[in-house]
């Protein structure tokens, strides 16, 4: 880390708190130029969108896509979140950015200047390098195809509605929305790349179909079984049990590929509802590692900004004050403790991998050998942000100085008790328990009920079984349980039952059927 | 790298969301709609309002891990004294602490949120069932008109405030030195004296053309007007002013009325209300109760409060007729009156309303409405002596309607006549 000498005596990009687009462009390049020239990140061509806070609030209510088809759930995040803002008592994100190709950047216009460039620090290269760069993304999600994708089933959607009702389209996607979390193929192997673009020209090619060969006397005539229909493409159902291969996972593409009674809409539906859980997947696997990467990218770029006098002092305050604030962790006994906070757990670790690189202390030396001293601390992270996720990152990079600086404990819950047990604190004996414990609580398939479908009758009673793998005794919630099953018996058609069985002894421990049909 | 200004796009595009979500929770939220009504007081009707609603209907169920069950392990930050082996009490089930519990937001049987005066309005029309052209006409504040809001820096030649827009370049010329006129002919002088003084001071003359480019030259660069000092007034439009109305409220409020004759009561008058406040700017409302004696009351005892006695309702025109006299004259006021009532009267009574009403009130109002409220289980029955002495009322007097009344839903047709007037005089 030098300063440039010739820099140092740059004039401040900007002063006071107005921004102009001519300011924000300026900004961008000084910014870039430390990202790439002097980073060397790997990113998305960025396109910056200015956005009133409307517009950042209904972007949040849906789920930070800001095309996403219609829906009255995001209606209801977005007068929730209406009214916390409007009453104080929730700010908004100063950012919003969307992992695609090119990356767009959200900035709110009400924003200052120096929040402006934090933004794009933050998202336009930090955020920015990891979606283009980590292997989960590379893997999971196409940010070349998503925003295309995203038209498509908005447009879908409408059209759906317009041919079918708002209240049919409504059901089947209310059905889809509580599946969503079961709508992922998690398994390696199982996830075939899949191609957002070819998606479209799948759904297209359909609907050129049906309407080239739509025929309304047909609808005098009594309805065809499914399996008549001519097919397409391989995505029509068959019915036919070879085609059907368990235990499956994926709730929603089973149902997608097999539900007996569904429209062909309704799958395509169930499609897009699966394939959106797809692209999110990687995003709730790095939340740690993401805010990690975009808080340590934002914190270099200002400095060095602010090195070389491009930052005047009153913009460095108010970067300061707003970057401690997002990388505040307050206590579990604190009365504002909701959790680990990403930001700050993300960014402590990566300082902390800076620190080991360039000023091990014998402890570092001990835990991180590899690492320690090697004076690359910029080509380690690029190395972490690629190959890692938050469970494998704080696994391996989790330091016993975190910890304590943290300082970090373990706690050990059994339902029955009245009281929670300490189980290990920051002490030599508890560094490598809490670290294991820590990386736990970020693994998503540990944290998500494990749901299979073990059996499903096509020829006989028609039921779909459902099996919930119980690891250490932890149940599902009984009444969100059933509430779920009946959206899953609606898109199945007939009976479901959902069979909790333990994981280690294969016992049966309670059993759920919906018995309320739909 | 591009930038791009996304704020001019189409607003409320979160507007499908939101009726999707309206739709979706609409009987809770006209039961809110219901339960804020009666709330209310008359005269606060138009505005939006925050409702509360059960949030049964918006359940995004999940398949979700149950917190009381097995056991777990977690980490926390923030150790200050703990060591291994110690126990810490769990918190009470209700406020799930930390990120096991409240991730869902199961906890959530309530949901605040905030409704505009339109949904507000639509949800109350929908319970009167208005047709939708009065809804229409109802909501909207039509005619406004110009008045002044300060000062802006943009707008049409027209506009332009010669005081403040003068007062601007002056400070700025000031400011930044802008030599007068004055000085520079002072100089044009002295360059013309000096010129013609024999012999001539070459050095004294140059230095004096020099100083005078120099003015001149300044006084090209600092505009004596710029568009830096250019004022316009500015003007908003405001809600049209028309002349005021008075409403008054008269109630029977002896036993016999009960509480739910009473919210009926209460949702006609809210709509008599409504419609007044379309056309007046402002409107005053008067509350009279009575039983056999009637007398001026806020709104509060006017619908809680309970008075014990017979029914005399003359006592109150008595009442309303001093009211006018004493505070709204007849050539500042437009004068409404809503009557509501379960029909019963000192048959005594009667003849002395109907003179009353017909000798002065009815000419003094533009419009009296009088509902009679009854249980709707009551069948037909025989007319009600107050219904008896009135109906010979809605010949002669147009700007007379009664109705009797069930449920909400057969409030509205007592306004139809002023309707139906309001639209033929238009034409």
């Amino acid at each position: 880390m030098q300063i440039n000498p010739t820099k140092a005596t740059s004039r401040p990009l900007f002063d006071g708190a107005d921004w102009t687009f001519d300011l924000v462009k300026k900004a961008y390049d000084a910014v870039e130029e430390i990202g790439i020239g002097e980073l060397e990140l790997d990113i998305y061509p960025n396109v910056i969108e200015v956005i009133t806070s409307e517009q950042m609030l209904d972007a949040y209510a849906s789920i930070g896509l800001p095309r996403m088809y219609r829906h009255w759930s995001f209606g209801k995040h977005f007068v929730r979140d209406e009214l916390n803002y409007r009453r104080g008592s929730q700010a908004l994100a100063y950012e919003l950015v969307i992992n695609s190709d090119p990356c767009i950047n959200y900035i709110m216009e009400e924003n200052s200047m120096t929040m402006h460039t934090l933004v794009l620090a933050h998202a336009a290269m930090g955020h920015n390098h990891f979606f283009k760069n980590n292997y989960l993304f590379q893997e999971w999600t196409r940010a070349d195809a998503i925003l295309d994708y995203l038209d498509f089933a908005k447009s879908y959607v409408s059209r759906c509605e317009e041919l079918h009702g708002v209240n049919a389209v409504e059901q089947v996607l209310d059905a889809a929305h509580a599946l969503m979390q079961q709508g992922i193929s998690r398994y390696p192997g199982a996830n075939k790349q899949m191609s957002l673009a070819r998606e479209r020209e799948r759904a297209l090619a359909r609907h050129l179909y049906e309407e080239r060969s739509f025929n309304d006397l047909w609808r005098t005539v009594p309805k065809q079984r499914s399996e008549d229909k001519p097919d397409v493409d391989d995505v029509t159902p068959s019915g036919s049990s070879s085609q059907v291969r368990l235990p499956e996972e994926n709730l929603l593409y089973f149902l997608e590929k097999t539900a007996p009674k569904l429209e062909d809409w309704e799958r395509e539906l169930l499609r897009i509802v699966r394939n959106l859980a797809t692209y999110f997947y990687p995003q709730r696997q790095t939340k740690v590692m993401n805010e990690g990467c975009a808080t340590w990218t934002h914190f270099h770029i200002m400095n060095r900004l602010y090195d070389d006098g491009q930052l005047s002092e009153g913009a460095m305050l108010e970067f300061l004050h707003s970057h401690s604030s997002v990388t505040m962790q307050p206590a579990w006994s604190d009365r504002r403790f909701s959790g680990m906070n990403p930001y700050a757990l993300g960014f402590a670790i990566m300082r902390d991998i800076e620190r080991i690189t360039t000023e091990p202390t014998s402890e570092d030396k001990d835990w991180f050998p590899d690492i320690a001293g090697s004076g690359d601390p910029v080509g380690e992270l690029k190395r972490v942000w690629a190959e890692f996720r938050d469970d494998s990152f704080i696994l391996q990079y989790l330091s016993p100085k975190v910890i304590r600086d943290f300082r970090l404990f373990g706690i050990h819950d059994e339902a029955q008790y009245p009281h929670v047990f300490v189980s290990s604190i920051h002490d030599e004996r508890g560094y490598r328990r809490v670290r294991q414990a820590l990386a736990q609580q970020y693994c998503v398939s540990t944290s998500d009920p494990d749901l299979q479908i073990i059996d499903a009758d096509l020829q006989g009673s028609r039921r779909l079984v459902v099996s919930h793998r119980v690891r250490n005794g932890v149940m599902l919630e009984r009444a969100n349980c059933e509430r779920t099953l009946y959206h899953l018996a609606r898109l199945w058609g007939y009976r479901v039952k959902l069979v909790e069985v333990d994981a280690e002894s294969g016992k049966v421990l309670k059993e759920h059927e919906n018995l309320r049909m739909p | 790298m591009q930038i791009v200004d996304r704020r001019l796009n189409p607003k409320a595009k979160s507007l499908g969301n939101r009726q999707r979500f309206i739709r979706r929770a609409k009987a809770e939220i006209k039961e809110a709609v219901r339960e804020a009504v009666k709330n209310r007081k008359v005269s606060d009707i138009g505005s939006g309002e925050d409702v509360k609603i059960s949030s049964k209907s918006l359940r995004e169920p999940a398949f979700s891990l149950d917190s009381k069950t097995g056991s777990r392990d977690f980490v926390l930050p923030g150790n200050s004294d703990l060591v291994v082996g110690d126990a810490i009490p769990k918190p009470p089930p209700a406020g799930g602490r930390g990120n096991k519990g409240s991730k869902d937001g199961q906890g959530e049987d309530e949901f605040v949120f905030s409704l505009s005066r339109e949904e507000f309005l639509d949800l109350f029309f929908e319970d009167l069932r208005l047709p939708n052209l009065v809804k229409a006409k109802l909501k909207s504040v039509k005619s406004t008109e110009l008045s002044r809001a300060g000062f802006a820096s943009d707008g049409p030649p027209s506009k332009l405030n010669h005081v403040r827009t003068m007062r601007n370049s002056l400070a700025r010329r000031i400011a930044l030195h802008r030599p007068s006129l004055m000085t520079l002919e002072r100089l044009e002088e002295e360059i013309a004296k000096a010129e013609a003084e024999v012999p001539r001071d070459e050095d004294l003359i140059e230095e004096l053309r020099a100083r005078h480019s120099r003015i001149i030259q300044l006084r090209k660069t600092v505009a004596y007007l710029d568009p830096l000092d250019l004022k316009f007034n500015r003007h908003e439009r405001v809600p049209k002013p028309s002349t005021q109305a008075v409403m008054f409220c008269l109630m029977d409020v002896s036993a016999s009325m009960t509480e739910r004759l009473k919210d009926l009561a209460k949702r006609f008058f809210m709509l008599l209300n409504v419609f007044l406040r379309r056309h007046y700017r402002e409107v005053q409302v008067v509350f009279i109760r009575h039983t056999n004696v009637a007398q001026e009351v806020d709104e509060e005892t006017f619908f809680s409060g309970r008075e014990t006695g017979g029914t005399v309702i003359s006592t109150a025109f008595v009442e309303m007729q001093r009211v006018i006299n004493e505070r709204y004259p007849l050539s500042d006021w437009n004068i409404y009156a809503a009557q509501a009532s379960d029909g019963h009267n000192f048959s005594d009574d009667m003849e002395e309303c109907i003179s009353i009403l017909e000798t002065s009130l009815l000419s003094q109002c533009q419009y009296f409405a009088y509902i009679e409220v009854g249980a709707p289980d009551d069948g037909p029955y025989p007319p009600s002596e107050v219904w008896e002495g009135y109906e010979d009322l809605t010949g002669p007097h147009a700007n007379f309607a009664m109705r009797r009344v069930t449920e909400a839903g057969e409030i509205y047709p007592v306004f139809r006549n002023l309707f139906s007037e309001e639209k033929s005089s238009k034409k």
